[in-house]
Formats: structure tokens, sequence, C-alpha cells
């Protein structure tokens, strides 16, 4: 059996979160070396902060300092951290309750070893030499009961978090996706024939009206009609192209259901439904198992296709 | 407006470390299949279709939205869709029949476990302000509660080791089982750490995997299966997100829904969904079972743990253990966000 294609899908984003008052008083803390607890009705002080009292509901709005150092009160080891992770040797991750708090805290403990690490043992905040207001303005805990003090700090309050997120994945195509992706790399357009409602499926995928998987391999035209448009005026972070160009639907000859691509070579106001087109591609050096081996559409010439002729494919 | 609930159908893909497209789709098709045959229903008497699922497992935005290509989705369906195990979209689905808007439906749950990193991905559910910036990696978050019922004296580390051993050998007898086979619980327990205190054993596999699950209302139900699994109660509770704000160590929220599901003292069998071997002793603590209680007869999520649907497929197995005769009472439990946060249980029964 054929392997089927499988890639990188590698994906970043920034979570940019508002704090509101208690996050943003306990956050505004850490930049000047403070923790702070929030104190619920029932008098137990919670590191980190608890925005609403879980028994009485009431917003907490009581903010208390507490120590830089505590104690664990659990803990397990890290031999080979993972990409984000507060240290990049193996260390320790625990649960610490600091001193003057009911509640523990999750982070990691630079302990250089395993047998270093223990339930009860004390540990103090190693603060980060650039502080943002962020929970990694505590670079990590270290054994021992020292932290550096707090600092005076005139600087407006922290409102804002950001949080870099980076995930790495292999995406993995099914065996049609498979030979149609092999057949590009060949210049060539592979549709699959649903067995039950005889639709073709370009790129090929289970029968979305019948559930089924396709069977029947059939070879696609890379001319066809654009059914619908649109005119992209807007840029947007990783546009390739300068605005204003077409993202079209096109409905290749053959195919029941249409693909969306560029159609270059003609002003954007004289796109229109109905328009034959036709496939460029790309340099035969460049090609590889992708969709991007067709640079773009671009107008054959032909008289536009009567409209009965793509409505039901809309 | 129906009053009683059964299962009438269930299906499983096989557990994996590696199977099938990002996006499900194919492996779902067979699943969906197999389901609707055990219930004796065509796919277009299915009123409502309910999926549980993450776009962090397949890395992109509305990824759900692909698998309804399995469906064959005309005319238009009924379907909705929750970012949690299939267990939760089950309860979507169930309340959907009581309130008398659907009288069939179809739940599912998919998901690649195996595209990204799971332990990384999973570090994504964790506080977004004060614990996911750090990253913890599922494992050591579940270290983390072990230890501490370590400490406490709840559990032992040899009773984890029991745990895997009696886990891997139900599974020789579950063909979907992705771990299986006769360890002697002595030298699992020579093995190393792999997050001191849990060892590789203690650990539920990285799994790829699908399960589908077929419920219908009253009469319906008897007209599509002669021994319907009758479900009489099912609840789910969470507790607070905070690690440290909990005691890891107590499952409340397991507690308070077996309360409120009405869990029988009188119990054939237990599907419990724990990941980890100290989770399932916390449960059978929390949830009262003692040792007449079966517990899990698949060799449960340590012997395949696909994310999304293996909650799903504990109610699904206990299910069948009332459909098949082995059992007059059964329940399904499912678990869901950091050591054991959210729990869910459903009771099933021969007679409604």
């Amino acid at each position: 059996m054929e392997t089927v294609l499988a890639a990188p899908l590698e994906i970043g984003f920034d979570y940019t979160r508002s704090l509101g008052p208690v996050l943003g008083r306990f956050m505004t803390g850490l930049r000047d070396r403070r923790v702070l607890g929030s104190r619920t009705a029932d008098g137990r002080i919670h590191v980190p902060p608890l925005e609403y009292d879980p028994v009485t509901h009431e917003a907490v709005t009581e903010l208390v300092d507490v120590q830089p150092t505590g104690t664990v009160i659990s803990w397990t080891w890290t031999d080979r951290p993972l990409d984000g992770q507060p240290l990049d040797r193996p260390f320790g991750w625990a649960l610490i309750r600091l001193d003057g708090a009911d509640t523990a805290l999750l982070h990691a403990v630079d302990a250089g070893e395993r047998s270093q690490m223990r339930t009860g043992m004390r540990v103090g905040i190693r603060w980060a030499s650039s502080r943002t207001g962020h929970i990694r303005d505590i670079e990590c805990f270290e054994p021992g009961e020292g932290s550096a003090p707090a600092l005076e700090s005139g600087e407006d309050p922290v409102t804002i978090m950001r949080t870099p997120i980076r995930l790495a994945y292999t995406h993995t195509t099914s065996p049609e996706e498979s030979r149609y992706l092999r057949a590009l790399a060949e210049g060539r357009l592979l549709g699959q024939r649903c067995p039950v409602c005889h639709k073709v499926y370009v790129p090929p995928r289970v029968c979305p009206a019948d559930g089924v998987p396709t069977e029947d391999e059939v070879a696609v035209s890379a001319h066809g009609t654009i059914t619908t448009f649109c005119v992209v005026n807007v840029p947007f972070a990783g546009q390739r192209l300068e605005p204003p160009y077409v993202v079209a639907q096109i409905l290749l000859d053959g195919a029941d259901m249409p693909i969306p691509h560029l159609i270059l070579g003609l002003p954007a106001d004289e796109v229109r439904m109905g328009m034959r087109v036709v496939a460029v591609w790309r340099d035969r050096a460049e090609w590889t198992t992708s969709p991007e081996n067709i640079a773009h559409f671009q107008p054959t010439g032909e008289p536009d296709a009567p409209y009965e002729s793509y409505e039901d494919h809309l | 407006m129906s009053e009683t609930v059964a299962v009438i159908g269930f299906a499983q893909a096989a557990n994996r470390p590696s199977a099938g497209t990002t996006s499900g789709v194919e492996t779902l098709v067979p699943v969906f299949r197999e389901a609707l045959a055990s219930a004796r229903l065509d796919r277009r008497e299915v009123d409502f279709w309910c999926s549980g699922s993450s776009d962090y497992l397949a890395g992109r935005a509305f990824s759900f939205v692909n698998a309804v290509d399995a469906i064959g989705a005309f005319p238009p369906i009924c379907e909705s869709h929750v970012e949690m195990d299939g267990a939760w979209a089950f309860y979507e689905a169930y309340v959907k029949i009581l309130a008398g808007e659907a009288e069939t439906a179809l739940v599912y749950g998919f998901g690649k476990s195996s595209a990204g990193l799971l332990r990384r991905v999973l570090a994504l559910q964790l506080d977004p302000y004060t614990a996911a910036p750090l990253w913890p990696d599922s494992v050591s978050v579940a270290a983390l509660q072990a230890r501490l019922a370590l400490d406490a004296g709840i559990v032992t580390e040899r009773a984890m080791a029991e745990v895997a051993a009696r886990s891997r050998a139900d599974a020789t007898t579950n063909p979907y089982a992705q771990v299986s086979g006769h360890a002697d619980p002595g030298d699992l327990l020579a093995a190393p750490y792999v997050a001191d205190p849990l060892r590789k054993h203690d650990c539920a596999p990285v799994s790829d995997g699908a399960a589908a699950l077929v419920l219908a209302g009253g009469e319906r139900a008897r007209r599509h299966r002669e021994r319907p699994a009758w479900i009489t109660g099912v609840a789910h509770r969470i507790d607070p997100p905070g690690l440290g704000e909990r005691d890891l160590t107590a499952v409340p929220s397991a507690s308070a829904a077996a309360e409120a599901a009405g869990l029988p003292d009188d119990l054939d069998v237990a599907e419990l969904h724990a990941p980890f071997t100290h989770q399932e002793l916390l449960l059978r603590a929390a949830l009262g079972l003692d040792d007449r209680v079966r517990i899990n007869p698949s060799g449960g999520a340590l012997c395949g743990n696909p994310m999304f649907s293996a909650g799903l497929a504990r109610i699904g197995m206990a299910a069948e253990q009332v459909m098949s005769g082995r059992a007059r009472t059964a329940a399904g439990h499912a678990t869901s966000g950091p050591a054991l946060q959210q729990n869910l249980i459903c009771v099933l029964e021969a007679e409604s």
C-alpha cells in the first residue's frame, strides 16, 4: 500500500488577555517582585488570587502581600523539559504554598537533580531579570529561604498580558488526498466520484451528501468556470498579493464542487460569474505535492458559460 | 417528550498509537456504519447528531466541521458540537431527547491525539493567566496529584502497578485495546519513573481513535433493540480550575455527580475513565465502589485513551455490558480537564 502524505504544521499565535482588577494587581505585583494573594470571606488567602469568592460568589476586592518563600506540598521531576517550560535543564514541578497563603501555586523548582526534591522542602522565588507583569516574572523557585526584596515602583499598573503559543503538529492526509497531491506534482488534477450520487469531488473527500468514501478516480480538466468570486480589498497579516485582487470559486470541467483560487491577468472589476478560466501552472521545476503548483487562473477568452450550467454548484 | 432514554448502539475504532487522517473523517465513516447497524437505524432516521472533539488536537480552527462529511449531511441535519469529550455531547443529546426535540441521536467523539505532542497541547486546558504560560504537561500535572495521594497514604505505588496489571490483563479480550498483556506488578515497579512518582505503566498511552453511540427515547428504543441499556441517571459536575485550590486527592465533582445520577449500591460493572492508575483508585473511593463492582472489563483508558472519545467509549462499553446481558446495572464515567477536574456519571440498567 502506498504511504499517505504527511507534513509538519506549525501554528503560532499570541493570546493577549485583559487582566481585570484582581489579576491586574497580582501581575503588577510580580513586576515589582511582590506576591499578592486574595482574601475570601472565610479569611483564606488564595495564591494565585481568585477573582470571585467560591462560597459567597461576591467579587474579591482585598489583596494582601504574602512571602516570596514557601513550602513544597507536592512535586514531580522533568528530565527532558518541553518547549516553553520555565527551565531548559532538568527541573522539578511543584505545588508551592507561599508563607502567608492558604492555597498552592504551580511553578518550577531549579533543584539541580531529583534527589534534592522532597515534600515539605523550603523554596524561594528567583525573579526574572526582566519583568513585564506576567506569571513568567517568577523565573522559577530555588531551594532555600532566599528571595530578592520587593521594589518600589512608580510604573503604571499592568492591565494586559501577552502569552505566545507555539504548537507543532504532523498533518496527515487520506490515501485519496495523497493520490490527488501526488498527481498535482505531475501536473495532473484528480477527482474522486461518489459511488452513490456520482458527483465528482476535487480535492477528493468523503461524499458530504452521502457519507461514503469515494472510490473512482477521475481526471479533471484544468479549465473551468467561475461560479462566484470576491474582490479582496482588505490587507491582512501574511497576505501575498497587493489588494485589490480576486479570489473565485472555480468549477473545473468534470467536477461537481468548485475549488477556490486566484484570478489574475485582468483588472479585478472585469471578473464575472460564468467567466471561463484556465489554470496557470508554475514552472515544472517548482512542482511539489501541493495545490500551489497552480499559480492562479486566468481567462481563456471563450464565451461565458450560461448560468444554468453552474447554478447547481453555487 | 420522552421520559426514558436508552443506549441502543455503540461502535468504536481500534485504539492505535497513530492512525488515520488529522480530520478524522475516514475513521468515523465505518464507526458510524457499525453503530447504526447495531441499533438497526438508518442514518436518515437520526434526528440529532452531536460530537465532541478539539481544534487543539487537529491544530486548526473549526476542525469538527470536516467530520460532518462522514455523516452525509444532505438533506440538512440537526447537529451540535462540544469542545469536550464525546461524553458531554452524549449529555446534550440525552437532554435533547428528554426534552422531546429528538427521538433518536447519534453521539460521536474523535481526535488524532498523535498529531501534536499531546501532553504539551494539554497544558492549554489550564488557567490561561497563571498556569498555562508555564506549559506544565499533563503527565507532570497528574504526577503532582499522584504524589499527594501517596504522601497521604491513600494509594501506594504497588496498588497503582496492580491497577495497571489488572487493566492490561482485561484488555487481552478487548480487540480495540492498544495495550494489553500479562505483567507482574513487581516487574512493573522495576521500571524507571517518567514523571516521579509515575512510571510508564501508570500513564495511558497516546491513542488515536473514535467512538459513536446511538440513543433513542422510550418506545423507539424498544423497537430497535431487544435489550436497550436504559439510562436511569446522568449527571456531571466540575471542581475549581486552580490545581492548588482543591484537594487533589479527593474528587468532589465525581462524588457529587454520582449522587446526582443516583449511582446504585448494587452496581455490577463500572467503566471508569482514569488515564492514570492512581486516578482509578481515587475515583473508586470517590464513587464508593467496593470490590464487588467489576471495574473496567475493557481494560479502561490505561489500555487505550483516544482523546475526546475515551469517555464516551466508557459509556458505550458499559452499555454493551447491559445490552449483551452480561450486566444488569452498569455505570459509565468520563473525565475531562486536568487531574480529574470534571466528571460525568451515567447509570445504565436493563429495565427502565
